[in-house]
């Protein structure tokens, strides 16, 4: 889950049978979902469970090298599991509420001062940096324009950039966000 | 009640893809214009969904039919799969403009096409 861009593919990390397994769990959860309130067993039917063991079997021997490439089970940790979604409720929500008032301040009065910043992630894998990229770009006023692999740095397009952010020739991601620290969360979740 | 939360959840969701579509009009150029559409149109359907999601818990709760909760379900990962998709999408939009020459104008400062020196 998540990929290190320095682990070489199908070497490090845990055995095969591990990765299928974390594949084929993750595969059934989903298939829970879609099928809650099918039945009386708890909540799904009888038919509906065994289909969705055998889907979800196929399902793992077919994408687990893809799903697990970087070999790293760390997000099987149920603490980050449970960190997600409050991350995305919590800090992500009131950001982004923040940020689409302020955005639609500018549509009515016209005011913006557009500009793109070279940005400093300070994220060591490759899933963090998607997080990152993904909260930057679901915030208004915010869109990730373009990223440098080597250097983990984002190019971000800002609607308003403020005066302190236009001298500097590197921000650092916490200055985009007003309100939580979000880089810190997502290092929290993903590394 | 819970109806009343719903309609409040649509009014504002509908104010929010509203203003997103006038800021499209307004807008510059390509850069701000994606703010406007890919962003507050999601946050605005976020709230419609929400209220979807508050109008199916009701129901759930005074009539007790599974299909209710199936709706709310459904409704909870399709938001999951458009916050995913159109922040990836979005982006995509942002490269592949910048790519093709497109530059932000008007610009306070432009990074980006410092490095790539052109």
């Amino acid at each position: 889950m998540g990929s290190d861009g320095a682990l070489p593919l199908h070497e490090g990390g845990c055995l095969p049978v591990i990765r299928f397994l974390a594949t084929a769990i993750a595969a059934f959860v989903a298939y829970l979902f879609l099928t809650a309130g099918s039945g009386t067993i708890i909540l799904w039917s009888e038919s509906e469970l065994i289909i969705g063991c055998i889907l979800s079997v196929i399902v793992g021997i077919a994408s687990y090298r893809t799903f697990c490439r970087s070999g790293s089970v760390r997000m099987a940790n149920p603490l980050r599991l449970i960190l997600l979604p409050i991350y995305a409720i919590i800090p992500l929500f009131i950001e982004m509420a923040r940020a689409n008032i302020d955005v639609a301040i500018r549509v009515i009065t016209g005011n913006v001062k557009p500009g793109i910043v070279r940005v400093d992630t300070g994220m060591k894998t490759e899933l963090g940096m998607l997080i990152l990229a993904n909260s930057i770009t679901l915030t208004p006023g915010t869109l990730s324009v373009d990223v440098d692999d080597t250097t983990r740095e984002l190019y971000v397009h800002l609607i308003n950039v403020p005066d302190e952010l236009r001298e500097k020739k590197v921000v650092d991601a916490r200055e985009l966000f007003s309100i939580f620290n979000i880089p810190g969360w997502i290092r929290r979740i993903a590394e | 009640m819970i109806g009343t939360a719903a309609m409040i959840c649509l009014g504002i969701g509908l104010l929010f893809n509203i203003l997103g579509v006038i800021g499209i009009l307004r807008f510059p150029d390509v850069y701000t214009r994606l703010h406007a559409e890919t962003k507050m149109t999601t946050f605005g359907t976020i709230f419609l969904s929400l209220g979807v999601i508050l109008y199916a818990g009701g129901m759930l709760i005074q009539t007790d039919d599974t299909q209710y909760l199936t709706l709310a379900i459904h409704t909870t990962i399709a938001v999951i799969a458009l916050a995913f998709t159109n922040a990836t999408g979005s982006h995509a939009i942002a490269r592949a403009a910048h790519k093709s020459g497109q530059r932000p104008d008007p610009s306070v400062v432009d990074r980006l096409a410092e490095v790539k020196g052109k």
